[in-house]
């Protein structure tokens, strides 16, 4: 069978994820939601790590979604060294965590910091910034469901345009979130110039596993960002998460590239580009944008986004060029 | 004890949170019946094959194969592979070249020699079995691996039926057939040719069962009026010489007219063009695309040069002129009429390809059985006659009239048959839901368009060489979506959110329903369609 499967049966191209001892280093019984796309992120992308470095890694984590479904008092579901401090110091925490490592001349032991984005574009963005100007020896993961979830929904910094919010909620003239407002993490990271930063999304595990194996290994300051469709937040049916992933990356919205050194490396191309409104009508948070009440505009305002993202990132492979 | 504040509980893995009770619905694992398989006339498990295949394992391939088909070179070439019309991959880039690897594995197993297991069981019940067609064939094979005594009588001089006498053997070579009716044979098969059986009822007594497949193969009457000294002969008669008595093949002539618009017509024409006729047109009553030939027939003809006259029946005939009919056709009532004009053509010969019948004589004087207005013998759901015992099966019961639906017949007569020397009765198993294109993911199977192989060689009785090599024939079967069965591809395991799915070291799956919250990634994000998504009334 040749196919762009996970796993297969004549083990050409296998993820960590497909295969039977994958480390798991996520467990069962963590109160996620039906179809959480963080919950996979997380363990695709912490496995990826404890394979690539033989188990020999450590994990901080900032408040949110992750850490509320992942601990709870008195159960955890981490398999692996892992702890939590605050909201918005992970960063600053796994740097302490680097340094103590070092000190002890265990520098074998790999930190990773992971957070939401809320923890991490509004929260805990000082401390990133401390971390990646001091290029401490951390690989920074954001899981990025683009709002506050598990307090109910609200906007954060990584919320994307004209999306609705239990905070952005569009009435009248007011279209959902400000187009052109919020931050662009990853070009923020490669503002610093620190080793590696890169994009990715449970879209395509094959990529995420690839990323994270090649940074975890890097010394310095990595960030990866990677995008986490939310069922609950983002209004669709929970058996569509990856689905809706595949269609982010696939539109545009959502480009899958790496850069080293303040330097955009290599991007992912989009093999079968679609509109973004293929991506956008299956989300009620986009649902306000369809219909007869709705600014036609407004498609057209996401599909520029999209198509600077294509043009910048060079997501059309050589035709674009 | 004391304990530091907020520290009363042991800390513990979330193992003991059994996420499972949050569900309402619930994924299985579950087998959908792939859409080649259903429309198969003679119940193949080509998904099977084709999984053997793709590794490699070509004589397990090929021994899957003839569980439901003795004739896997012979239907390599001679089915018209409705399987790959309904193939959900023609939906996305083309289907898989499923009879084309039919027949490179079958022609593998004659040039190496496979053999069928020969028959241990042994029963003691007689069947006589006549007509060595391919329904014969097919229910001799079954019946055989079954235990039973067989012996087949055969009017004509070879074996083999439609097979031999109805098909020219530019499609289907000699030697492939008599390697296959050989196999068969060679479970120990009674065959006795140039039997031809005048009255059935001497022979009943001397078997337990009798199944007739003595075929179609009567050419169907005319009212066309044909002067002394015309040229004109049936198709199938003429295939019949050119089987028996090769070195006096009819003269045909450079001009010919071949009437019908079906199979045997296409057949017939390109047979008059390979003995050397230099201008062969086809007449035919209704418009073209009613023609009953199939399609692709139907374009290596017209590819070899040979016109098709649409609209037009033949009146009368004297000598070399043809006085033909022009015809008008109403589609919506479905209604035939004649204009009144009428055109002349010039042939040397006219070849009759317009039907054949069933020749019932054998069966006259026994009660019970019964011919039908439309000339064939009725039977029952278990396919037997009036007269028990007497089963009949292939082209001379109500059906259509294909070597693949004649090895079908055969196989269902011989389960029947079977049982009914047990005093049973057979029933078929229920079958799986089928896999529609609706129910895949396609997102995962990589583009690789089908790549067409013209079966068209040069205007000779040699067949064109177009068998793949072993690589070629790994690469089409890989093309194969797996329809409606788990082809352990892992998305399923890879993607749960919850760790769900259990893989085991010999790559099973398995669903742990203590944390499955039941979101439904793993169905939605099965490639071929083997979860389903069921309600969870726990």
């Amino acid at each position: 069978m040749s196919s762009l499967t996970m796993g297969g049966r004549f083990g050409k191209n296998t993820t960590v994820q497909s295969a039977y001892d994958r480390p798991n280093t996520l467990t069962s019984g963590h109160r996620a939601c039906q179809g959480c796309g963080e919950a996979l992120a997380a363990r695709s992308a912490v496995d990826a790590a404890y394979r690539a470095t033989h188990g020999n890694v450590a994990v901080v984590n900032a408040t949110g979604c992750l850490e509320v479904f992942s601990c709870v008092f008195p159960e955890n579901s981490w398999n692996i060294p892992w702890m939590h401090s605050l909201f918005g110091n992970a960063a600053a925490v796994a740097s302490g965590v680097a340094a103590a490592y070092k000190v002890q001349r265990r520098e074998n032991i790999r930190v990773i910091a992971q957070g939401g984005d809320g923890g991490t574009t509004d929260i805990g963005m000082g401390c990133l910034s401390g971390m990646f100007d001091r290029n401490d020896d951390v690989l920074y993961i954001c899981y990025d469901n683009q709002a506050y979830m598990n307090t109910g929904v609200q906007r954060s910094s990584a919320t994307p345009s004209l999306a609705r919010t239990a905070t952005t909620l569009p009435d009248g003239e007011y279209r959902g979130n400000e187009v052109h407002t919020g931050k662009n993490v990853p070009e923020i990271a490669m503002a610093h110039g620190i080793p590696y930063v890169a994009t990715a999304s449970i879209g395509d595990l094959h990529d995420l596993e690839t990323k994270v194996a090649k940074a975890i290994n890097i010394r310095g300051a990595k960030y990866i960002q990677i995008h986490c469709p939310c069922p609950l937040g983002w209004g669709f049916p929970t058996g569509e998460t990856i689905r809706l992933a595949k269609l982010a990356i696939k539109s545009g919205l959502y480009p899958l590239f790496e850069a080293e050194h303040g330097e955009l490396v290599g991007s992912t191309p989009i093999e079968e580009k679609i509109p973004v409104e293929d991506y956008l009508r299956v989300q009620k948070r986009f649902a306000h944008l369809f219909g007869k009440k709705a600014n036609p505009d407004a498609i057209g305002v996401l599909q520029n986004l999209a198509n600077k993202n294509i043009k910048k990132y060079r997501l059309g492979g050589m035709s674009d060029e | 004890m004391s304990k530091p504040f907020a520290t009363v509980l042991e800390s513990g893995t979330s193992l003991t949170n059994k996420t499972g009770s949050w569900r309402t619905m619930r994924p299985e694992y579950t087998r959908r019946l792939p859409p080649c398989n259903v429309t198969c006339p003679a119940g193949e498990n080509i998904q099977q094959w084709l999984t053997l295949a793709q590794e490699g394992r070509f004589y397990e391939a090929w021994q899957e194969m003839v569980k439901n088909n003795p004739f896997p070179a012979t239907m390599g070439r001679v089915c018209y592979h409705t399987c790959e019309k309904t193939c959900n991959r023609g939906q996305l880039d083309g289907s898989v070249n499923i009879n084309l690897i039919e027949r490179s594995i079958g022609d593998m197993a004659i040039a190496k020699g496979w053999s069928f297991v020969p028959v241990q069981k042994h029963t003691g019940k007689k069947v006589l079995i006549i007509g060595a067609g391919p329904s014969g064939l097919s229910a001799a094979y079954f019946l055989r691996q079954m235990g039973h005594d067989i012996t087949i009588y055969e009017d004509h001089k070879l074996l083999g039926g439609m097979a031999r006498y109805g098909v020219p053997k530019y499609r289907l070579p000699r030697n492939i057939l008599d390697a296959e009716i050989k196999r068969i044979l060679d479970l120990g098969i009674t065959v006795e040719t140039n039997k031809k059986v005048e009255v059935l009822q001497n022979e009943l007594g001397k078997f337990d069962a009798v199944y007739l497949a003595t075929g179609a193969c009567l050419a169907s009457k005319t009212d066309v009026e044909i002067s002394a000294g015309s040229n004109t002969m049936d198709a199938i008669d003429m295939f019949r010489k050119m089987e028996d008595i090769p070195d006096d093949c009819p003269e045909l002539g450079e001009k010919v007219l071949v009437y019908g618009g079906g199979n045997t017509a296409i057949d017939a024409a390109r047979t008059a063009l390979r003995m050397g006729a230099k201008n062969v047109k086809i007449v035919y009553r209704r418009t073209f695309n009613k023609m009953p030939a199939h399609e692709t027939e139907i374009q290596d003809a017209l590819a070899e040069g040979i016109e098709v006259l649409c609209l037009r029946t033949i009146a009368s005939i004297d000598g070399n002129k043809v006085i033909v009919s022009k015809m008008e056709f109403d589609e919506e009532s479905n209604t035939l009429s004649k204009t009144g004009d009428t055109e002349m053509l010039i042939a040397d010969s006219v070849i009759f390809a317009i039907g054949q019948s069933v020749e019932d004589t054998v069966v006259q004087g026994i009660s019970g059985i019964v011919v039908s207005d439309k000339g064939v013998i009725d039977v029952d759901s278990q396919m037997m006659t009036g007269a028990k015992g007497v089963f009949a099966g292939g082209d001379v019961i109500n059906g259509k009239r294909t070597v693949t639906h004649a090895i079908g017949y055969g196989k269902k007569a011989a389960k029947c048959i079977n049982a009914f020397l047990f005093r049973q009765t057979y029933n078929c198993e229920p079958k799986h839901e089928v896999a529609t294109f609706k129910k895949l993911n396609t997102e995962y199977y990589k583009n690789e368009v089908r790549e067409e192989v013209s079966r068209l060689g040069d205007l000779s009785f040699e067949e064109k060489d177009v068998s793949y090599g072993s690589d070629k024939v790994i690469f089409e079967a890989s093309r194969c979506f797996s329809c409606g069965n788990c082809f352990h591809c892992d998305n399923c395991y890879s993607y749960c959110p919850d760790n769900a799915i259990i893989k085991h070291e010999d790559g099973s799956l398995e669903i742990n329903y203590d944390y499955c919250k039941g979101c439904g990634i793993c169905a939605t994000e099965c490639p071929c369609g083997a979860i389903k998504m069921v309600a969870d009334d726990k």
